[in-house]
Parts: C-alpha cells; structure tokens; sequence
C-alpha cells in the first residue's frame, strides 16, 4: 500500500492532494477506515492519522465504523422519490431484515440511502458497491438481493 | 449549419467511447488545428460562442478563459480543472457526455489548455461515478496511445461524496487534499485557483462544447439558441414524466416541448403541478409556465434559473410540504459547515417543515420558515445557503395555500396519499426518527 500511494503522489505537485485516492485504497484494503489504516495512510503521506481521519470524516464514501462486505445504497433524492424510490428502500428493508443505515447480522450487506445518485431520469437508481442499477422497482428487489446475498 | 446535438453528435449511431469510431466523424482534427492557431486566436472563438458556462452558474466561458493571465503574468503554472463533480439532484448530464463522448471531453480539455496556456489538467470526478470514471481512465489510455496529449497531462480526481464539492472553490481545496469546504472569494482561482495559481474551472458539458466551437467557429455557434442563451444545453428531463432521460436541444425550446414531444407527458392521466427548471437549487415554477423558453433569460424573468439544466416535472400527487422537506434534509445534510446561517439555518428549515407536516406547527412558524430562508439568503460564503433558501422560500410563495392547509388541518391534507409520502433522507438513517424539535 505505502508503495502504491507514494506512486500517486507523484502524480500531483502536492502531497496531500493524494489524501482522498489513499484513504480509497486503505478503504478497499480493510473494508473500512479502522485506526490501523488511518495511520498507514498517514505513514505514507507524511501526515497525522489525525489529518486523515478529518478528511475522511468529510466524505460520505468513506466509512468510519465497519460496514459489511456488500454495500446497497438507494437514491432517495427527490427525483428517484417522486416515482416511489421510498417503496424501493422499504423492499430492501423488509428483504434484508434491517433499517436504512444498519447491516446484516451476518455482516454481509449494508444497506443506506442516498443522496442524488445522478441517475434521476432513470429512477429508482440503485447501487450496488458502486455499481449502478437503474431503474429498480420494488419487485425487482429480492432478485437484487439473492444476487448480493450469493455473491453476484 | 445547424445542429441539434453539438455535445452529444455521432452518440447515438456509433460507440464514442472508442478512439477509432470518434476519429471517424472527425474526432482529434480540431485539437490539431487548434494547437496550430494562437492561443488567443482559440480564445477569441470562445468569446465570440459567447457560451456561457453549463455547470449552473452561467458565467460566459470565454470571459472567465480571458481572466487566465497570459504567459510571463504570472511566475506559477496555470492549471485547467475540469468539473465532474455532478451532484444537483435531478442533474445526471455529465454523466451521459462522460459515458457516451469521453472522447471529445478530453480533446475540449486540450484544446482549452492550449487556449490558456496549460500542461496541467485535473478531472474532479464525483467518487460516485464507477462506470464513468473507468470510462474516461480507458480513452485516456487511448489518447495516451494515439500520441495526442502533447506535453499536457490529465490527472483524473476521484472525489468521495460531497455535494458542496461541486462549488468551485470547495472543488480546489478538495483536490488540496483537504475538506472540501469553500473558500473566500476574491481572490478567483483565474488569479489564485489550486495550489494557489492561476485556474480555469469549467464544467464538463462546457468542455465538451469547445471542440463544436473551434471546429465550426464561434459565430457559428453563437447562431444557435438565443442572444442570451446561445447553443445547446443537455437537458436532464426526470420525475412524473414518461421518458426521462438526457436530450441535447437548441436553447429557447420551451419547458413544454421538453416534458411533452421529448419526454412524451407524465404518465396516466396526471397534471403538471409544479415544475422545477434547473435542479433541486432553483425556485419553483407552476403549470402556467410550461411555456416558458428554456433560456437563461426567461428563466430569470420568471424569477428562477436555468441552473444546471436539470428539469424535475412534480405531479399534482406531491405534497409540497414533503418536497420541501426533503430538498431541505438534503442541503441540510451537505451544508459543510463552515457558515453559521448555512449550518444552523439549513437545520432550523428541517425541523419547523418536519412540524409542518406532522400539523404540530404553530401559524407563526410559517412565518418563521421564511424569516430562516431570510437570514440564509445572500449571507454565506457559497451558494450552497441560497441553494436551501430559495427553493423552499419559493414552495411557500406559490403554494401557501397548501402549508397553511397543513396548519389548519392539524396534519397533512394528503392523508398519506401523496407521492412522497414516507420519503427518506440519508439524513433519517443515523436516528430513524426526525432530528431535534425547534426549541419553544
């Protein structure tokens, strides 16, 4: 990881300016930000675990606390809502067994809302590790999430 | 020659994404006849498109290129930072030109590098964008191959989810490597941008324009669309609408030709309530506007704006008490927090519409509602504030009738049948209840 950051930073004439690419790679590493990670980020950035951890903080593709290994995110903005994104997330909820915001027992999915995806004229658009699926009704859901639960 | 699709030509017949199919309709033969010109020679095509910027803000490109100052005005490197942070809800533009046209966004950002005098080009990508981001990182491998970049390079950003990061300012210090909150202003990044030189910051679609633009000539382009308003925009067409999706049509075609011929209507037997003409950020229009001319200009003569393009068609389903919470949790959710009337505004804004539409609110907090949008409104650092305030301001001014129904009922005269009913906020997942009440 030092190695691949200290590449990326050559790529700028500054140094911090690699912050948001490192802490992505320490993301994909450990799943999420733990402290071990901030400081390997900070390590190789000649930066204070403090410093990254409060741009971290800043940014909501970062996570902070653990997550599970698959991330579902649904739009809920006002485009993706106005065509029943709110019924979409609901189906998730009931599928899953957990709210917006918490993960599976098992630590396999999280599921969140969230903020104008940019798929709007698409609605309902879901992502799935980042991976956009648009558009999503409710009865497309369960298929969704055998999909995530096996692996897909 | 007139055409209808400048950003988006050639898209829709043939995989642009590839180097070879975009060099058959002509790709890459303008950044060879631009690099031949002067750079001011390239620069006065701009001015005379007389293009003004696609990001929301609408500032004329040329003008904003011209403020770059000329080799030996300045001892640091000059630096072109593209915008593609796209976030405005109800705007996914970008996005589409990034994923079909990849291509004649790179060669806009090279020929503008030349017009200003640049080797240093940085792609701010909203971290959200995968596909495109890998989209874009493949035709620059491409452009790398073909021996087109000469000695500029691109360096694409990825940023990691924030909205404000879209506002220019914010942009830089994000692309600093740090949180991304807005600077003052003066001074402008064209004299003091990232890493304190001088910066050019353009949105994408408008990169995308200026090989239409050099290619055909500014006059060419300034033929198109209206005095105040040349060319084309992409327009993002989405909610209570048939087809949504992204259309490329001349400016000055009017709101109704967009929903109606374009976007086929709403679906079932359903009327336009309201109609939001250029992202979440912007005041609301009504069904008496369907035929205003999609035009900065007749946008500001309806006292709203064409912002970023985005057009969210609202059927008369929508509680606009629930619209206006949910815009409202979302400025509220990427407020940066960097100033008070933002910060604690955007929360007050929450709480009194949450009460609102619970039927707990008292008539003075109506009142109270657009004294917050007030005090907002003009008196914080970015737009981001008045982004918040003015949509909601505007909810009340046209829709009165419809919060004091709210109040007078003692609930929402909806009745749960709305088509926002049970809408949900990032902001609502941390608590699952609504955030803290207004104090008394």
């Amino acid at each position: 990881m030092y190695d691949e950051i200290q590449e990326i930073k050559a790529q700028y004439p500054r140094t911090r300016s690699a912050v948001l690419p490192a802490l992505r790679i320490a993301q994909q590493r450990y799943g999420w930000l733990t402290p071990d990670a901030l400081r390997e980020v900070a390590d190789a950035l000649d930066e204070t675990p403090a410093f990254c951890q409060s741009v971290a903080s800043f940014y909501d593709m970062f996570h902070l606390a653990p997550v599970g290994r698959r991330l579902v995110e649904v739009c809920t903005n006002i485009s993706c809502a106005l065509v029943g994104a709110q019924q979409v997330l609901e189906a998730f909820e009931q599928e899953l067994g957990i709210r917006a915001g918490e993960t599976t027992d098992d630590g396999q999915v999280t599921l969140r809302a969230l903020e104008c995806a940019g798929g709007c004229g698409w609605g309902t658009v879901v992502a799935v590790d980042h991976r956009y699926r648009e558009p999503v009704r409710p009865e497309d859901v369960p298929a969704i999430v055998q999909e995530v639960r096996d692996g897909g | 020659m007139a055409a209808s699709e400048i950003v988006l030509a050639g898209a829709a017949d043939r995989d642009l994404t590839q180097i070879d199919a975009y060099r058959e309709v002509g790709g890459y033969a303008t950044l060879d006849r631009a690099r031949g010109m002067g750079p001011q020679a390239v620069l006065d095509e701009l001015l005379t498109a007389d293009i003004k910027g696609r990001g929301g803000a609408g500032f004329p490109m040329g003008r904003k290129a011209s403020f770059i100052p000329k080799p030996g005005q300045n001892p640091n490197p000059t630096y072109l930072t593209v915008n593609a942070d796209e976030s405005e809800p109800g705007t996914f533009k970008d996005r589409e030109i990034m994923l079909r046209v990849p291509h004649r966004l790179i060669e806009g950002c090279l020929i503008t590098a030349h017009a200003i005098g640049s080797r240093n080009v940085f792609i701010y990508i909203r971290g959200e964008y995968l596909r495109e981001f890998e989209i874009i990182r493949a035709a620059l491998e491409q452009a790398h191959g073909a021996g087109l970049m000469g000695d500029v390079t691109i360096v694409l950003h990825r940023g990691a989810g924030a909205y404000i990061c879209g506002e220019e300012t914010a942009l830089l210090e994000s692309l600093e490597g740090e949180r991304g909150q807005p600077r003052t202003k003066p001074p402008f990044p064209a004299i003091a941008g990232l890493y304190a030189s001088p910066t050019l910051i353009n949105n994408v679609e408008t990169i995308a324009t200026v090989p239409a633009i050099v290619e055909h000539g500014g006059a060419w382009y300034a033929d198109q669309g209206t005095e105040g308003s040349r060319g084309t925009r992409v327009f993002s067409l989405s909610g209570n609408v048939r087809r949504g999706g992204n259309y490329e049509l001349e400016l000055g075609t009017t709101l109704r030709d967009l929903i109606y011929h374009h976007g086929g209507g709403l679906p079932g037997s359903r009327r336009i309530k309201a109609i939001i003409p250029g992202g979440s950020s912007v005041p609301v229009l009504t069904a008496d506007d369907i035929d205003t001319p999609l035009t900065f200009e007749a946008m500001a003569d309806k006292g709203t704006f064409l912002g970023s393009g985005a057009v969210i068609v609202i059927d008369d389903r929508c509680c606009m008490v629930q619209l206006g919470l949910r815009v409202a949790q979302f400025y509220m959710h990427e407020s940066c927090g960097k100033c008070t009337p933002c910060r604690e505004g955007t929360r007050w804004m929450v709480q009194i519409l949450r009460k609102i539409e619970d039927g707990r609110a008292e008539q003075a907090e109506l009142d109270l509602l657009l004294d917050v949008c007030d005090r907002i409104l003009g008196k914080c650092l970015c737009p981001l504030g008045d982004a918040a305030a003015m949509p909601i301001a505007s909810y009340v001014d046209k829709f009165r009738a419809e919060f004091q129904a709210h109040i007078d009922a003692g609930g929402c005269p909806y009745k749960g049948e709305s088509s926002l009913e049970r809408v949900f906020a990032p902001v609502d997942q941390h608590t699952h209840h609504p955030t803290v009440e207004v104090p008394a």
